[in-house]
């Protein structure tokens, strides 16, 4: 298990120059070890240019990415050392898929890490194995596969590097219920095999209610809200004034709740169902 | 990675507005000259009138040079090769190389025309951004569509390469970090490995270009694209007043320059 820590994480885009534009304005936090944390925000709130910072693909101007409290730009093995802690899975991966097959390009991560062929071999078939792609799928080229394989097949590159953080930047953009549901069930599943730390880049606040147990709010490059997601999605939320919302089913209970009927804030449809059968039951609403 | 194409430098000065055929007309006119002017007092002419331009277009002088630099070499080599290969009367003699009097002049003229030509062409894509060069292009060779030549077709491929490149080299930028994430290396090991290092940029690359190209047709094909239509434009090009004051005072000033100093000796 790593322990990433940001410190007053700060990026300027284009310094100097009548474009310049503060990406992340003093951006702290710790993700939890073996966590399941939600990282949302509107589009151009920062949060890519946030997780890039998380695995060296960018330096920090001001402020520190600190993975087990060292400092990842001086840490031993250099910044490519990093970057297998930290995996990162980018929006629409199933775009950089190259090799001629699903194998060899599961395999380009474990292989840059200089494993062995035997180790490789194991990550690769654990990987494809996690998100759903059967033996008989490793040997064909990666693009004769639908969308939905293609994305696992993308994830499951960065996962056969068993990186002890995983984040994911909107790894369910462009699918349909299912898809999401799987995919996001397999990160779930890795969290747990691996007892890995996991940082999901979302729009969906469903997805994010459904899975983390953390939430962390970005706004104009500023990080608004670090909680729990009872906390971040309660009644009282203040993702309102951002120009966001709580899961459609935590709206609904919150006016409930205004009307004055005895409901607890909810995140997922599961639990409102059994919230409203146990009021049912017993009488409260009629 | 940075790919800088399109060095166009957005500015309202009388050079950036005239209209881009009168430019481009212009421009090739310039050219021309360049070659056929055989007196330095020609060259002298020319080059106030290059920087009566330069001082108008308020392009900064250090963008000239950045295009003027990278040709010292070529231009070291060739005026060399002008004054050691060029007969005449002895200037100096170093080893077997004889260096002719003739040869400075030949070397001196291909140095001003190469710079000439250089801060001319660099002065029209810095104040004419590359759309309406096309533009200008497609109205300039319209005649030779009744020749049977594609000069829209031409013109539309040219206007959606400008348009997709910085599209790609974002997206190039965005595989690279795709590819970092999952430990490739670009930068350490042989020339060879570093060749290798690039397909798994190039590969995503391409397929993402077909893809493009794929649904940009389809696109097209849906909002009824034809080819053989006539088509308007947002922006149509009009000529002013002072686009036509240009055009006729410069295509009598760049004639008189040459055939007034021709005839004269220096």
């Amino acid at each position: 298990m790593s322990l990433l820590e940001v410190r007053a994480l700060t990026h300027v885009y284009a310094q100097g120059t009548a474009y310049e534009h503060r990406a992340l304005d003093r951006v702290s936090f710790t993700l939890e070890e073996g966590g399941f944390t939600g990282l949302i925000g509107h589009t151009g709130s920062g949060k890519s240019t946030l997780v890039q910072h998380l695995n060296g693909l960018m330096k920090p101007a001001e402020g520190q990415v600190l993975l087990d409290g060292e400092d990842i730009w001086a840490r031993q093995g250099g910044i490519r050392g990093v970057r297998f802690l930290v995996g990162l899975v980018f929006q629409y991966p199933e775009y950089q898929l190259f090799e001629e097959t699903v194998y060899k390009d599961i395999a380009f991560g474990p292989t840059n890490m200089g494993l062995s062929a035997q180790e490789v071999d194991r990550n690769v078939r654990q990987a494809a194995a996690l998100v759903g792609i059967g033996e008989e799928l490793l040997g064909r080229s990666p693009f004769e596969l639908s969308g939905g394989q293609k994305r696992r097949v993308a994830i499951a590159g960065v996962m056969a590097m068993r990186p002890s953080v995983l984040i994911l930047d909107e790894p369910t953009a462009g699918l349909d219920p299912q898809g999401r549901e799987d995919i996001l069930g397999q990160v779930q599943q890795y969290r747990l095999q691996e007892g890995a730390t996991v940082l999901l880049v979302s729009h969906s606040m469903e997805d994010v209610a459904r899975h983390a147990d953390r939430i962390l709010v970005m706004d104009h490059g500023r990080l608004v809200e670090n909680g729990p997601v009872e906390e971040v999605f309660g009644f009282d939320s203040r993702l309102g004034d951002i120009g966001l919302a709580v899961p459609q089913v935590t709206s609904i209970f919150r006016q409930l709740h205004r009307r004055g009927h005895a409901v607890s804030p909810v995140f997922t449809v599961e639990a409102a169902i059994a919230q409203i059968e146990g009021l049912l039951e017993g009488g409260g609403i009629g | 990675m940075n790919v800088t194409l399109g060095q166009y430098f957005p500015g309202h000065s009388l050079t950036h507005r005239t209209d881009p055929r009168v430019k481009l007309v212009l421009e090739v006119l310039f050219i021309a000259e360049l070659f056929m002017v055989k007196r330095y007092a020609g060259f002298l002419l020319m080059g106030a009138l290059l920087a009566l331009v330069v001082h108008n277009s308020k392009i900064p002088l250090w963008a000239l040079w950045r295009g003027l630099r990278r040709l010292l070499l070529i231009l070291a080599f060739t005026s060399l090769l002008n004054l050691f290969y060029t007969d005449g009367r002895e200037l100096f003699t170093i080893w077997r190389l004889t260096a002719t009097w003739e040869g400075l002049h030949a070397a001196l003229f291909t140095i001003l025309r190469i710079s000439m030509l250089i801060v001319g062409t660099s002065l029209l894509t810095f104040t004419t951004s590359p759309i309406m060069l096309t533009d200008a292009l497609e109205r300039l060779l319209a005649p030779l569509k009744k020749l049977r030549v594609p000069v829209g077709e031409l013109a539309m491929m040219m206007t959606i390469a400008l348009r997709f490149i910085p599209v790609l080299s974002e997206e190039t930028a965005k595989i690279m970090s795709a590819q970092k994430a999952r430990g490739a290396d670009f930068e350490s090991g042989s020339v060879f490995q570093r060749a290798r290092a690039l397909i798994p940029i190039l590969v995503p690359l391409f397929v993402s270009a077909f893809r493009r190209a794929d649904e940009l047709a389809v696109a097209m094909e849906c909002r009824c694209y034809d080819s053989a239509m006539p088509r308007s434009r947002l922006k149509e090009m009009r000529m002013k007043r002072a686009d036509y004051l240009i055009l006729t005072g410069m295509l009598l000033l760049i004639p008189a320059i040459l055939m007034g100093t021709n005839r004269l000796w220096i």
